[in-house]
């Protein structure tokens, strides 16, 4: 295949990784910003994401497009009520304290991964897509006989794949809406600019805290339902979300949603770009310095005003 | 003698004394314990007691594991060499990090150490045919030696982590019962205070990081030295996890803390093998009791109800 075919591939490919990198990033940058908590443990409820999935679209197994409804809105909930749990019963007894809820959310990190681990075991599963129509792509090139249109062997993506990027597309513009133009996204904003002046007009704190720990989690494990046909579900797939997730949050700036959104696809995109053309552990090692270098000499990152 | 002399200089001698005593499977865990123990102790000096969180120290440890391993596997440099430039190359590469991540505070310093620390994971990964990734490698017995000594030997292996344990253990008491330790305890406290008295902080900040380094870079070279095995599974996350563990259950800011917390997690760790194959299960569930009852770890505890003056 030509260079130009091989980076449209390479491009559509970045575009699938960046629209669930979005959202597993959105999830992290909400928890964040509102509740300043950073949730170490965001990747596992990503990974449980995926893992529920497999696990309701192998318990319906009539057909593939039930279970996967099915587990689309079932996983996020599931994770969000763990999420929940683990908010009640660690965090708001740290008194959502920075250091001490970093140190409790690794070992909910390592407690997630491992009880995973010994119930679902080591292997990875697939979930069947939906649908799954290969498109195939056409390229054109200035002949003899002038513009000529064909479909070059190899260049192609799936239906699947449109579909991941719109709907995320469409999650996205649903956090968007929640936070901008609800009533709960003012109760959300205000919580997270004064908790104490919010408490003060009468909004109740501790469940704004679990709603949006809850709520960050569910868009994970969205993320994550969203990806699992394309990558197959395993205990330890929630390393590299999370490394992911903390690199956009933090080049967007730490607690800014639309920084988050902008850094997400400028990541996911380089990532799947150069991952295409150099090596993957290339790409991660040239992020993760990005990012610490970001943080040293940026520290509100590349689109954040504030000064986390 | 101070009691607190007396106390440190006895627990070295107990550690001497179980050599002779102990069957070969404990005599063999607790010589791994100690070194580990240096580990967790060079933590200490950053996050026990200057309150520097770092998310990332396995890339001290591994500073000091590959400058030794490296330099011996690829240039044939004999073991006490080799250890010397292993610990040279954690304190300049421990410098290093210490002048880029200190710009940072909080939530930023850790996450920094992280990302740096999996940098350098990702880095011995992506040179595969010199450092072998993952698989990791071998350091021959015949050249685990240093002045004729076979650092293989059980016996020889035990002293050598002892002296290595004993010389770090002094040097933090030393450290912390010295007006530089003072300091130190004060930037933890109220950096802002220690700033207004005239202490130079960004200084003390950089020096806890670079003797907490080396120090990590030490029990690296130890470790490689002493078992034989290089591996990037020593650069992963989890293994920066370890030493926050041992830490915070032994006791941040105490100097026999993390040697007590070394040795209960290595044990616990054993036990639970027994029982499940998840070993970090174990790990996750001690980090959240912790956080959540247990702050000061234990000899945190019995320093607060009986030993008041435990360094």
């Amino acid at each position: 295949m030509e260079f130009g075919p091989h980076l449209i591939l390479a491009m559509l490919e970045g575009l699938v990784q960046a629209s669930v990198l979005t959202l597993t990033a959105l999830g992290l940058s909400l928890v964040f910003g509102v509740m300043r908590v950073v949730n170490v443990a965001h990747g596992e409820f990503f990974m449980l994401g995926a893992v529920f999935a497999y696990a309701i679209t192998d318990w319906l197994t009539g057909s593939a497009a039930v279970g996967f409804l099915a587990a689309l809105i079932i996983a996020p909930l599931l994770v969000a009520a763990l999420a929940v749990v683990c908010d009640r019963m660690i965090l708001r007894r740290l008194d959502y304290d920075p250091e001490r809820t970093i140190v409790a959310t690794i070992g909910i990190l390592y407690v997630l991964q491992q009880v995973t681990l010994m119930t679902y075991g080591p292997d990875a599963h697939p979930v069947t897509p939906p649908f799954n129509q290969r498109l195939a792509i056409p390229w054109f090139e200035f002949t003899d006989t002038g513009l000529e249109f064909y479909f070059p062997w190899g260049l192609s993506t799936t239906s699947y794949k449109l579909f991941v990027i719109a709907a995320a597309c469409v999650a996205g513009l649903g956090i968007w809406i929640l936070m901008a133009r609800s009533k709960l996204g003012l109760i959300l904003r205000a919580t997270q600019l004064d908790r104490e002046t919010a408490q003060a007009f009468g909004i109740p704190v501790e469940r704004v805290y679990a709603f949006v720990f809850g709520l960050g989690a569910a868009i994970a494990a969205l993320g994550a339902v969203l990806v699992v046909p394309i990558q197959q579900a395993h205990y330890l797939m929630g390393g590299d979300p999370l490394l992911l997730s903390f690199i956009v949050v933090i080049i967007g700036g730490l607690g800014s949603l639309r920084g988050t959104v902008v850094a997400a696809i400028l990541i996911g995109m380089s990532n799947g770009v150069i991952s295409v053309f150099f090596t993957p552990t290339l790409a991660k090692i040239l992020a993760t310095l990005l990012v610490a270098f970001v943080l040293v000499y940026r520290p509100a990152g590349l689109f954040g005003t504030k000064v986390a | 003698m101070s009691r607190e002399l007396s106390l440190h200089l006895s627990l070295i001698t107990l550690l001497f004394a179980l050599h002779f005593i102990l069957p070969e499977y404990h005599h063999g865990n607790l010589a791994r314990v100690m070194v580990l123990a240096v580990y967790a102790m060079a933590y200490n000096v950053m996050f026990g007691y200057t309150g520097l969180l770092s998310l990332g120290h396995a890339m001290f440890f591994c500073a000091g594991m590959y400058g030794m391993g490296l330099s011996m596997r690829l240039y044939e440099i004999s073991a006490g060499p080799a250890s010397v430039i292993g610990l040279g190359v954690s304190a300049v590469f421990a410098l290093l990090i210490g002048l880029l991540a200190l710009r940072t505070i909080g939530v930023g310093f850790m996450i920094v150490t992280l990302m740096f620390s999996q940098a350098i994971f990702l880095t011995i990964l992506y040179f595969n045919p010199i450092t072998r990734g993952d698989e990791g490698f071998v350091i021959p017995q015949a050249a685990r030696q240093i002045a004729d000594i076979d650092l293989s030997d059980s016996g020889n292996r035990y002293f050598a982590a002892l002296i290595l344990f004993s010389i770090c253990l002094l040097a933090v008491l030393k450290l912390v019962r010295a007006p530089t330790g003072r300091v130190l305890i004060a930037i933890r406290e109220n950096e802002e205070r220690a700033k207004m008295l005239g202490y130079d902080i960004w200084a003390h900040k950089l020096g806890a990081v670079v003797m907490s380094g080396t120090m990590a870079g030490a029990a690296g070279a130890a470790y490689g030295l002493l078992f034989g095995t290089v591996g990037a599974s020593f650069a992963e996350v989890p293994f920066s996890i370890l030493p926050l563990l041992y830490v915070l259950l032994g006791g941040p800011g105490t100097v026999i803390g993390p040697f007590v917390g070394t040795l209960f997690m290595f044990y616990l760790r054993d036990l639970s093998s027994a029982l499940t194959d998840a070993h970090m299960l174990v790990a996750g569930v001690v980090l959240i009791l912790l956080t959540l009852y247990a702050r000061r770890g234990i000899m945190g505890l019995i320093r607060e109800k009986w030993l008041k003056w435990l360094p």
